[in-house]
């Protein structure tokens, strides 16, 4: 018997509405089933069972608010069940029957390499491993979602909910993780442990992209290649061109977007995914622009940029922030990716690096744009300047290689009128 | 356009076929002076004389023989079996003989005949009278297999069945008898061999025939009263089997629920089941469910009767079960 | 008793042996003599591996047949069982087309998909041999029950052997027969054996034309190895069921000559019973008739056997040559309305 408590979902969360019960009294709960959509204040949340059981009283019905860490149902659990095994668990060592996880604090099962001849593939559907194919998503970094740990279609499209991570700095490879993966966590841990602590439960995207983040880092050489960009042309075109389209806008962003998709239609070395029996060379250049929301980044995907005029490209980049924002892109929308900007200049970053999603080969990591004092024919002037910063996968590119495609796109970032040429 | 039972479909039929073409006559157990057991054939004695509405000895596997040969010489007899499990007795006739004479002697003589007969438990008639054998007969290439399941498909198939130059094993439903849905004042004869999408939906694809695609209906109703959009597909016709509209359905949808009115193990589902992991393993975002008769000789007991009988509300768990399976629910 | 509502059992009608033409005599023994070789030559060629499945024969039935064959005119439709090759010699079929049947072959009467056992011929109204012991039987009712419908006057003659009488197609078909007075003749080929079991050993009834009784029907024996009683029998029951719309259980007796098909080796017949059926093979026994009236001499005989030989030996160079039928044609039979959906996969295809 354990209460369900009404989780903590947003930062500046107090207290939250129950908008909908995915089960009903008596229903059978496993961990990881969607058990209460919760409305915070900043968005509609699904929350998920941490335990399996059955669902006993509802104790705020559909409607009804309740303050954080107040019980909103009760769970019954067999007290003599072992709580389900990690989904994730060690690729050698399947999911252990009857070995019952503790639900207190334990050691937790020390991350294994892959086996390399052993079976490794965690259950999953074929609908979920097609997904997976068509975006190149390596099922074994997922946690699978259906009975008995299974990845089906939710959790392959969830996991092309490609989040651009702020990496202040290589991240270094992962250590074992310090706590059992929430989704098998006890209840109990939805509350504070101690007063200077509070566990807050992790989003699907949340783990998604942790999960996503993680194997890039691991399994991707990142490098890093890093130029300042004179964007004084750039700004005065854009105040050109706005001035023609008025009263539509086009932004810096637009502008690089277009840029880079020039840049890769004329040389695709980067339009690339790297697997182990090819280099995949996209003919189509589809970039990804990360969209910041209350959990994270969620990247929508504008197709075939390279085709498409700046303030289209900049409308429908709009457009597809907007539904991020809303929770309403379709996961269509937000995969097949070739190549990613992610841009932190409106937060005041002057430089960072960004981690690559995967299956992509590199990212550009936009900065903010500065007055700087440049030495131009002995003299001393300012000139606006942005500093970007390339992060390339190193198994699909080389440097001097990554170098020659940075220089083609300051070019075209200096020279505005190439973008649209 | 009228309001009309499923009983009244099929008589009206038969009634309709028969004041057609001459070659067209009934036969059976207790058809004519008692008007049909469950009196489909009701007036048709007293309209077509005996001749033409023919009261059998009770002999399934004399009379449907008999009707087989009347079929080789030109006639088209519409034979009644009073239930589907009395078909047993013409076992051989059915199987070794209506389904092979036209490949045996290659292609020289067809059998147009059509055998009616209804299965289905459920009226507490106990172990020998409540089963559903038609599997035994859509195992057989030669014969056709129809299951209609409202009263204008009963009407259109029964037609297309009277009309074809293969011996059709007609099946009824003692549930569906007096079931109640609109028949055109024009009816055209059915394409043998498809199935239909009797409702759209995205999340679930039902596969049904015979009642329980009437059952199927009713929950596709009730569920889309939860948000939930299933999509069901009568197979009509379970030899030949339209496997083609039940992938391209699971396709969509991702996943299926087969209601079947027979035994699980072996059953008309388990074909289903096999064709769907073919045609649409790389859709399949949860195993395919049957929901079947419980395996025993069905009791007498009403509840013990009830509880072995597929039901709206076992194929409503098993449709939750699996949209659960697949994060949906 | 003696009214009309209860009728005594009928009793077996003795028919009265006609005198024949004597080039109708020689007819028959030509038709017997052609059964015979041929059969023999079936054997040979099954034994060659020719001939596959199973192979029934008409060796030691040749008066029987050819008897109930001469009894039937060309509009009469004829229903036997398996062991049919000589039936349909009988009704006129080219030995060509029957041997390449045996052979499976597409020239064969039903194009090779039916073999020994399943000869149909829509031309001569041969409507099948049949592998199952009595499913002819209710088929061959309802075939007479069509002529009835229809006003036709066209006879149906129904072929088993003597095993059948025990299972239950028979009895339903004959009561109703009876029962609806259909124009059809039921006839038991009496040779004793079920196989390997003796009427004695399988009937509680072994006269089994009595059987006929229980349906009011009438019945008679005759004795198969005797060409002109076998015809006359059935020509009396032929022409009552097309006079007069009744059925008709007839029993013919004869021999088996071999085992029950091909492959048996009798080994359950002494050899004191093996003489005695030579000395009653019906061929041998006719032969003898016709040589001693003068209807057919040595010389003559000599002739005959020659012309038969020959085209016994043509119609199995004939089913030799001929092409088996082309693997593309597995389907063409199925259905005979076309029908969406009907499966055209071969063992390894995929569904999808």
């Amino acid at each position: 018997m354990s209460e369900i408590l009404m989780p903590r979902l947003s930062d500046t969360m107090e207290e939250g509405v129950v908008s909908s019960w995915h089960k009903k009294p008596g229903d059978k709960v496993s961990a990881g089933d969607a058990l209460v959509d919760i409305e915070t204040d900043k968005a509609l949340m699904e929350y998920e069972a941490y335990e399996d059981g059955v669902l006993g009283e509802i104790l705020v019905a559909e409607g009804g608010s309740a303050t954080i860490g107040t019980p909103i149902a009760v769970l019954v659990t067999d007290g003599s069940a072992p709580a389900a095994a990690p989904a994730e668990a060690p690729a050698q060592a399947p999911a252990a029957n009857g070995t019952p996880v503790r639900t207190e604090p334990a050691a937790p099962a020390a991350e294994v390499p892959a086996a390399r001849n052993g079976r490794s593939r965690p259950p999953s559907s074929p609908l979920a491993r097609r997904i997976a194919r068509e975006n190149g998503v390596d099922l074994t970094t997922l946690t699978g979602s259906g009975p008995g740990g299974r990845i089906i279609r939710a959790d392959v499209e969830a996991a092309t909910l490609q989040t651009a991570v702020l990496s202040t700095q290589a991240v270094v490879p992962p250590a074992p993780p310090s706590a059992p993966p929430a989704a098998t966590a006890p209840a109990e841990a939805a509350r504070p442990q101690d007063a200077d602590t509070e566990q807050v439960p992790l989003s699907r995207i949340r783990k998604v992209t942790a999960r996503r983040l993680a194997e890039s880092m691991r399994t991707a050489p990142h490098f890093y290649l890093t130029r300042v960009v004179d964007v004084e042309e750039l700004l005065a075109f854009r105040a050109t061109l706005n001035t023609a389209l008025a009263p539509a806008k086009v932004s810096v962003n637009d502008l690089i977007v277009k840029a880079c998709a020039t840049a890769l239609r004329a040389n695709p070395v980067l339009n690339v995914s790297f697997t182990e029996e090819a280099l995949l060379v996209h003919k189509r250049v589809h970039i990804g622009v990360a969209v910041a929301l209350e959990e994270g980044l969620v990247v929508p995907v504008i197709r075939d940029a390279d085709r498409k005029s700046v303030s289209q490209l900049g409308a429908e980049t709009r457009e597809l922030a907007g539904r991020a924002r809303e929770q309403r892109l379709t996961p269509q929308e937000m995969s097949g990716g070739t190549f990613t900007v992610s841009n932190l200049g409106m937060f005041g970053v002057d430089a960072f690096t960004a981690v690559i999603n995967p299956p992509e080969a590199a990212i550009l990591a936009v900065g903010a744009t500065r007055k700087d004092v440049v030495f131009r024919d002995g003299e001393v002037i300012p000139r606006d300047r942005m500093t970007l910063t390339l992060s390339i996968d190193h198994r699909a590119c080389d440097g001097a290689t990554g170098a020659a495609f940075l220089g083609q796109l300051t070019d075209l970032l200096e020279n505005p009128f190439r973008i649209v040429a | 356009m009228a309001t009309v039972t499923y009983r009244q479909a099929l008589r009206d039929t038969l009634r309709a076929e028969m004041l057609r073409d001459e070659d067209v006559f009934v036969m059976g157990e207790e058809i004519g002076v008692f008007e049909g057991s469950y009196k489909i054939t009701e007036g048709l004695l007293k309209e077509f004389g005996p001749r033409r509405v023919r009261d059998t000895p009770i002999a399934e596997e004399g009379f449907v023989g008999a009707a087989i040969g009347a079929a080789m010489l030109g006639l088209r007899p519409v034979v009644e079996i009073m239930t589907i499990n009395f078909s047993l007795l013409a076992l051989d006739q059915i199987v070794n003989h209506a389904a092979k004479i036209y490949g045996m002697f290659g292609g020289q003589c067809s059998v147009p005949m059509v055998i009616r007969t209804p299965g289905g438990g459920g009226q507490q008639l106990g172990a020998t009278h409540s089963q559903n054998v038609e599997l035994f007969y859509s195992f057989i290439p030669g014969l056709k297999v129809l299951a209609p399941s409202t009263p204008a498909e009963a009407s259109a198939m029964l037609k297309a069945a009277i009309r074809d130059d293969d011996p059709v094993l007609f099946l009824e439903n003692l549930a569906l008898y007096n079931t109640r849905g609109e028949l055109p004042d024009e009816v055209a004869p059915a394409e043998i061999g498809r199935a239909a999408v009797t409702r759209t939906g995205t999340d679930i694809t039902i596969v049904a025939y015979s009642r329980m695609a009437h059952v199927a209906a009713e929950v596709a109703e009730r569920l889309a009263g939860e948000g939930v959009s299933a999509e069901v597909v009568d197979l009509r016709s379970l030899r030949p089997l339209d496997r083609e509209t039940v992938v391209e359905s699971v396709r969509r949808t991702g996943c299926a629920v087969i209601a079947e009115d027979d035994w699980l193990t072996y059953g008309i589902g388990a074909e289903i089941a096999a064709t769907i992991q073919e045609g649409a393993f790389d859709w399949l975002d949860a195993p395919v469910r049957r929901v079947a008769m419980a395996e025993v000789p069905l009791p007498y007991s009403k509840p013990l009767e009830l509880a072995a009988l597929p039901s709206a509300d076992s194929l409503v768990t098993a449709v939750r079960d699996t949209l659960r399976a697949t994060g949906r629910r | 008793m003696g009214d009309t509502d209860t009728r005594s059992p009928a009793r077996p009608r003795r028919p009265r042996k006609s005198k024949p033409q004597p080039e109708t005599l020689v007819a028959y023994y030509r038709q017997m003599l052609l059964i015979r070789r041929f059969e023999e030559r079936a054997a040979r060629a099954y034994t060659e591996a020719k001939i596959g499945g199973y192979c029934h024969l008409n060796l030691g039935e040749e008066a029987t047949v050819t008897g109930l064959m001469a009894a039937l005119e060309p509009r009469d439709y004829l229903f036997t069982n398996y062991r049919e090759h000589g039936y349909a010699l009988g009704r006129g079929i080219d030995a060509r087309r029957v041997m390449a049947e045996l052979y499976g072959r597409s020239t064969g009467v039903s194009k090779g998909w039916g073999g020994s056992m399943h000869l149909f011929d829509t031309e001569s109204r041969l409507l099948g041999g049949y592998g199952i012991v009595g499913g002819q039987l209710p088929l061959a009712t309802g075939a007479a029950l069509a002529i009835d419908y229809r006003g036709g006057d066209e006879v149906v003659m129904c072929q088993m052997g003597d095993g059948t009488t025990n299972i239950g197609a028979f009895h339903e078909s004959l009561n109703m027969a009876a029962l609806w007075e259909l124009p059809i003749v039921y006839v038991v080929v009496n040779n004793g054996l079920g196989m390997g079991t003796t009427v004695a050993h399988a009937s509680a009834e072994p006269e089994l034309y009595k059987r006929a009784a229980a349906y009011r029907m009438e019945g008679a024996h005759v004795d198969g190895s005797d060409v002109i009683a076998v015809r006359d029998a059935a020509h009396a029951a032929v022409e009552r069921a097309r006079a007069e719309s009744k059925p008709f259980l007839l029993e013919t007796t004869s021999p088996r000559l071999r085992g029950h098909s091909v492959v048996d080796p009798a080994r359950y017949r002494t050899a004191e019973e093996k003489d005695a059926l030579k000395a009653a093979d019906p061929l041998a026994r006719l032969a003898l008739e016709l040589e001693e009236s003068g209807f057919l001499d040595a010389e003559a005989r000599d002739k005959l056997e020659a012309e038969v030989r020959a085209e016994v030996d043509d119609a199995a160079a004939f089913a030799d040559e001929s092409p088996h039928p082309d693997v593309s044609t597995l389907f063409d039979y199925t259905y005979a309305t076309p029908v969406p959906g009907a499966s055209r996969r071969l063992p390894a295809d995929p569904v999808f």
